[in-house]
């Protein structure tokens, strides 16, 4: 291997591999055998974070950025003008196995521009996988893109080499798709997606009754919409996502705001603010479905159709319920304890622990590592001092705003100044 | 009544020992402290423990069945994080659990338990960054190597975890404070101790030590941790909890250039 020419080549396709945020490596459950390389059994581990604060744990790169799509939101799009490179089979596995070695990383993200056809491409994705497991005995964590469009064989065959596939939908609605991407359609996105879905539901089946069973995609699979670049509202990207979490099984959609990358008209322009706090509060709306019981029309439905950007969605959906509250911790069941404001789920389970002991009050859920800041107005615990006030809900969000400071101040300023 | 003071020799049957020898004597004050911090206190009388295996592993097989899966790893983790007077928590901690019938373990409310289960996260945290955070380079001798410098003594933690994920290649991390490392073999790993120079420096690569191409890996890590960045996204304060700057002398990316 040239070092000078894979140096350079490096620096081409890592960069533009940037922009996909997924960089999980846990949940896939491939163990050592025969003394090979690697393990992916463990949780994920960030090896290192870029300098904005994103984990590092796979060698994120395209095999190519020649494409012959012209989606406007993106770096490599056909008519851009930009240096072009394209990676060898083999420089890829080599520079993962010496990266993994060396503990920089849990494994590799594989993804690339189109060229000749959508085939052409899983192909030569599916040619790094293999020759990574079955020549170098590799077991660590392979994420591999899905191309849209490609063929269900090769579906089929990426899945056996990979832990998580994935293909991203990027504009959450057919209609902005249309407007920034042309040459796309939704169908090809879907039918991949559909593939892989199946193909783990009959692995699960399978495994059941035949142990050996070979593997298929066992950390799932995964997708991306790009936030900011086609002017959906939040209530139409929780809505999508909702839609693509029930109906393919999805382990993660991932939400990513646009970068501005271009002078076209359609978009953003260049120098105008990524929307992250934005981002923000759409993970977190995601979470508060995946693992809070909350249903998305509860916090995002025809009367509210966007997130507020100075408080949280949960601190939202509370304020607009007042009716529910306040909460007895000592009583209360987990749902509803997982609904208090301030309350993550560790610290519903740490109560629920430590409430078999005895009745709590302030002084314990203080220590236990509660933040009050916000809790306090939503809950009752073994104390006479409790809000007795009759408070609104925007003196609520008063009281809370005036007694914290968000790390977002300056993004929020920002955002707001814009709008106002 | 006075307080006796338990002299262990800081490993951790040594401490298991210590807590036997307390409950043996039935003894009410009671400070455990290891032999390289102990001092000899004016009104204190000192007690010298052998550490005694099979006492030991009594204690240690009683106090499993008194606390969950998770609270004896959080006792391990908590006697490792080395922190002065830890061991009088954990002793606390440890009486508590044998006089009470419920497993205590998830009692938060308990002073020294929630303590314990705070010094033990602190420890996994460790723990935890030095699997991200280890970095190795391969030497001459077609040993990976790469050395530490954990806030806790977390070595016997991670040995699991790169035997299993290195089964393939040799292997050494080097704890440089605590002066010993594991080496595997591609059969066992062993702990180990080395002498190196004085004033060696660990943040240089020697091209007489190390093999030609690391310099290049390295290079090639290095240029790909650069263009990782979203210039656009930067946010240096995130950054900086997620990798902490006392981490940094080690890390390739973050060598200059």
């Amino acid at each position: 291997m040239s070092f000078e020419r894979t140096q350079e080549k490096l620096k081409i396709l890592a960069d533009a591999a940037k922009y996909d945020v997924s960089c999980s490596s846990s949940g896939s459950n491939r163990s050592n055998k025969n003394k090979g390389l690697g393990d992916s059994t463990g949780m994920g581990i960030c090896h290192s974070y870029t300098e904005d604060g994103r984990c590092v744990s796979l060698l994120k790169i395209l095999l190519t950025n020649y494409c012959i799509f012209d989606c406007a939101y993106c770096v490599t799009r056909k008519s851009n003008d930009i240096k072009r490179a394209a990676f060898k089979v083999q420089e890829v596995v080599d520079l993962t196995i010496n990266f993994y070695r060396r503990n920089y990383i849990e494994g590799l993200f594989l993804s690339s521009g189109i060229f000749k056809s959508a085939d052409y491409t899983m192909e030569r994705l599916v040619a790094v996988a293999k020759k990574l497991r079955l020549e170098e005995n590799f077991n660590g964590y392979i994420h591999l893109k899905s191309i849209p469009g490609a063929s269900d064989e090769l579906m089929r065959e990426a899945g056996l080499y990979a832990d998580r596939l994935s293909v991203n939908i990027e504009i959450p609605t057919k209609a902005g798709l249309k407007k920034l991407a042309p040459d796309k359609n939704r169908e090809d996105f879907i039918k991949p997606m559909v593939k892989v879905k199946n193909e783990i539901i009959q692995y699960k089946a399978e495994k059941k009754i035949i142990k050996s069973t070979p593997k298929y995609a066992p950390a799932g699979q995964s997708t991306q919409m790009i936030i900011g670049a086609s002017g959906e509202n939040d209530f139409q990207i929780m809505q999508t996502s909702n839609h693509f979490y029930k109906n393919y099984n999805l382990k993660r959609v991932y939400y990513s705001g646009y970068v501005p990358i271009s002078y076209d008209d359609r978009l953003p322009q260049i120098g105008s603010a990524v929307p992250m706090m934005r981002e923000n509060r759409l993970y977190q709306t995601d979470w508060l479905m995946r693992f809070y019981g909350f249903d998305v029309s509860e916090i995002l439905n025809a009367q509210h159709q966007n997130l507020d950007l100075d408080i949280d969605p949960k601190l939202g959906w509370a304020l607009r319920n007042l009716h529910e509250f306040p909460v007895d911790v000592n009583t209360a069941d987990k749902r509803m304890l997982a609904r208090i404001p301030g309350l993550g789920m560790k610290s519903v389970y740490k109560i629920i622990n430590a409430r078999r002991f005895r009745r709590l009050n302030w002084d314990h859920l203080k220590k236990i590592g509660i933040a009050l800041n916000r809790a306090q107005y939503f809950m009752i615990c073994d104390s006479n001092q409790f809000e007795r006030r009759d408070l609104s809900a925007e003196k609520i969000k008063g009281l809370i705003l005036q007694n914290s400071t968000s790390k977002y101040t300056k993004t929020l300023s920002n955002q707001l100044s814009l709008f106002g | 009544m006075q307080e006796k003071k338990l002299i262990y020799d800081g490993t951790f049957d040594g401490f298991l020992s210590a807590v036997f020898y307390v409950f043996e004597h039935k003894i009410k004050l009671a400070s455990i402290e290891n032999e390289f911090v102990a001092q000899n206190g004016l009104f204190s009388e000192d007690i010298i423990i052998i550490t005694e295996e099979d006492k030991a592993n009594r204690l240690w097989t009683g106090l499993k069945s008194k606390v969950s899966s998770q609270g004896s790893y959080q006792i391990y983790y908590a006697f490792l994080s080395e922190q002065l007077g830890v061991e009088n928590i954990l002793l606390d901690y440890i009486r508590y659990a044998f006089s009470s019938t419920l497993k205590v373990d998830k009692n938060y409310a308990h002073p020294s338990v929630l303590k314990i289960a705070q010094i033990a996260k602190m420890v996994g945290r460790e723990k935890h960054r030095m699997e991200a955070f280890v970095r190795f380079r391969l030497t001459k001798d077609d040993v990976y190597f790469a050395n530490i410098e954990p806030d806790f003594n977390v070595l016997p933690l991670i040995s699991k975890h790169f035997k299993r994920r290195y089964a393939d290649q040799k292997w050494m991390i080097y704890d440089i404070s605590r002066h010993y490392g594991l080496y595997y073999d591609l059969n066992k790993v062993e702990i180990i101790n080395m002498e190196f120079p004085k004033h060696f420096d660990f943040t240089k690569t020697d091209e007489n030590l190390f093999k030609e191409q690391e310099f290049e890996f390295q290079k090639l890590w290095q240029d790909y941790f650069k263009s990782t960045n979203i210039e656009s996204r930067k946010n240096m304060k995130l950054h900086i909890r997620h990798v902490p700057k006392r981490y940094w002398k080690y890390l390739s990316e973050k060598q200059p250039d």
